[in-house]
């Protein structure tokens, strides 16, 4: 990206300009300029197309993390309000619906774990569901898919998969409200049936993290984190269903969008009003979603702790926190000193209340949200907790970014000769997917550190801890 | 001259994909093999089953990705991966066959594709060659 066309208005704040004539919103780009020169022209491209949306409240942005979506940026935030013609986008949430991250912090500490650091990275690959055409144990008939989409995690701790105390530290504590499950379609559900507790595959892993280095020591304490800790990090989201969701309803919406008279810069922005049936029909349908999702890492949570304790007999394993990053939330924020009541698409972006909001743990509430940027496999990820001066309607960053396509990273490395070089390092990948590991090259990602410290600088979140991959078990 | 072109195109987090043809048809089948070449190696599966499956769509382009879609959410459904693609169409209305075989241990794991977008979507005709395309995402 040519930093030309931008306004710098603070050390890690920029601005598009608008030309004369134009009429779109603002467009904010959080960042340093290293990170926003290594951004493909197509982000900005994409950002502005977001801005010239009906009902868009405040600016569009990206997150320092940005890279070139299909509709919005990955890494791009957007509120609408519905009394001000607002719309919900299918491509503004994309197509994983709900894909975040689950954190689980354990009682064991580096010491006691690295001398069986591969039976439990044998014993994970062995219990994780992972990678293209592999099934979960669990079938589930349209009935009880239906369950799954009304009650989120609070259907899979009723079936055993994990305990009520998780329920506290999930976003919308395990079952976000105005799920419609007959707003799924019978394809979508019949994707899910062998689908749940599922990882996937990509960029979607399970990795087993020691905490590294502590930067916040107060909100370490209250996330209950430590150096030399083990953590697990689960990534993954909506399987089958979320993505038949997205499928169906972007190009609904694309039509609806015509016919509604919205003028879309491009097609791809596929929306509706939210208070169109349309866009009501959508909601329902991606917060259903947003409910599979939950279930599914409340399900790996619990296969997880199942391998744990087959290699050590006593580790406890809590949830941290989890928390989604392609949603779209109805919240409340303030614009122009003024509360009002916005549909926060975050695409590739994570929600990061700040201190003393009320949606927050107990636990919590003084530290502000724990959020992660989850890195490569051979690199590292960032916990780090919400501000109370963000600006970005409580968002920020939720991984390293891409650095080169998919396709150049094939090229690049070979997935054999690269996880014997990650194992040299002390990082154990099991994998069903060559191909899928040379795409994920630690070297295919830009630089977690620049990203994780771009957010701080720029109050998105603050740093809490650092976690360095010891196994990872990759989709 | 159509073998030799790649049929991907570059895109930062996900894939482009390109299918060529001299009909519409044989673009869209062309497409839905750059597709599942993605989640596998075609070359060795076997057309054991048949699936068959009928759509209505009046604009060619949401056409390709409906197709690409449909396919891959038959293939999840049924726990499937899909090598051979036919398609007809006349009016609006598009009918379907394609063969393929359930996953086994015999069969390359590359990467999921959860599904085809309409980004830098577009069907054009150039000479004698029809070439569909769209952004897949990963």
């Amino acid at each position: 990206m040519n930093l030309n066309q931008l306004h710098q208005l603070q050390p890690y704040l920029w601005c598009l300009p608008r030309q004369p004539g134009e009429t779109r919103a603002e467009v904010m780009l959080y960042g340093s300029a290293p990170l926003l020169v290594s951004m493909d022209d197509k982000v900005l491209e994409q950002v502005a197309n977001v801005a010239c949306l009906p009902g868009l409240a405040g600016a569009a942005m990206t997150m320092p993390d940005a890279h070139w979506g299909y509709g919005f940026p990955i890494g791009g935030v957007a509120a609408f309000d519905a009394e001000q013609g607002g719309v919900i986008s299918a491509g503004g949430v994309g197509f994983d619906i709900s894909c975040g991250i689950r954190c689980l912090r354990s009682n064991l500490t580096v010491h006691d774990a690295t001398p069986s650091f591969t039976r439990l990275a044998d014993t994970l690959f062995q219990t994780i569901p992972a990678g293209v055409g592999e099934e979960g144990h669990i079938k589930l008939n349209t009935a009880e898919i239906d369950q799954v989409l009304q009650e989120g995690a609070h259907w899979a701790v009723r079936q055993g998969y994990g305990n009520t105390a998780d329920l506290e530290y999930i976003e919308e504590r395990g079952c976000i409200g105005g799920a419609v499950p007959d707003h799924v379609s019978e394809l979508a559900k019949k994707r899910q049936r062998g689908e749940m507790g599922t990882l996937g595959s990509g960029n979607h892993y399970l990795e087993v993290q020691v905490v590294e280095r502590i930067y916040d020591p107060a909100a370490a304490l209250a996330f209950g984190l430590h150096e030399g800790q083990i953590v697990i990090s689960i990534h993954c989201g909506s399987r089958g269903l979320g993505h038949q969701i997205g499928t169906e309803y972007l190009l609904m919406l694309a039509k609806a969008a015509s016919r509604l008279g919205i003028r879309l810069p491009n097609r791809e922005l596929a929306c509706a009003p939210i208070k169109s049936p349309e866009g009501q029909q959508y909601i329902g349908a991606m917060n259903a979603a947003i409910n599979c999702a939950l279930a599914n890492r409340q399900i790996l949570t619990h296969l997880t702790r199942t391998a744990f304790t087959e290699i050590y007999p006593h580790a406890e394993l809590e949830t941290l926190f989890d928390v989604s990053h392609n949603t779209c939330k109805v919240e409340t924020h303030k614009i122009d000193g003024k509360s009002r009541l916005l549909h926060v698409h975050r695409k590739g972006a994570t929600r990061a209340f700040g201190p003393g909001h009320l949606l927050l743990p107990e636990r919590y509430r003084t530290v502000g949200q724990p959020v992660v940027i989850g890195g490569s496999m051979g690199t590292g990820s960032y916990i780090l907790a919400g501000t109370s001066g963000n600006q970005a309607f409580a968002s920020a960053s939720h991984g390293a970014g891409r650095a080169m396509s998919r396709h150049q990273a094939s090229a690049r490395w070979q997935g054999r000769a690269l996880i014997s070089e990650l194992a040299q390092l002390g990082i154990l990948i099991r994998t069903r997917s060559m191909r899928g590991a040379a795409e994920e090259a630690p070297g295919a990602y830009k630089d977690v550190d620049l990203v994780a410290e771009a957010t701080e600088q720029a109050g998105l979140a603050r740093r809490v801890a650092f976690l360095r991959p010891k196994v990872c078990v990759k989709g | 001259m159509l073998a030799q072109s790649p049929p991907y195109f570059e895109h930062d987090a996900d894939i482009g994909i390109i299918g060529r043809g001299t009909t519409v048809e044989q673009a869209f089948e062309a497409g839905a093999h750059a597709v599942f070449a993605i989640i596998t190696n075609l070359d060795v599966v076997q057309p054991k089953s048949a699936v068959t499956f009928e759509f209505e769509e009046a604009d060619s382009e949401f056409a390709f990705v409906t197709w690409l879609n449909l396919l891959l959410g038959k293939s999840r459904e049924l726990g499937m991966v899909f090598s051979r693609f036919h398609v007809q169409h006349w009016d609006n209305r598009w009918r379907a066959e394609v063969l393929g075989e359930k996953w086994h241990v015999g069969l390359e794991r590359g990467v999921e594709v959860k599904g085809a977008t309409l980004t830098m979507l577009s069907l054009k005709h150039a000479g004698s060659i029809w070439e569909a395309r769209c952004i897949v995402d990963v």
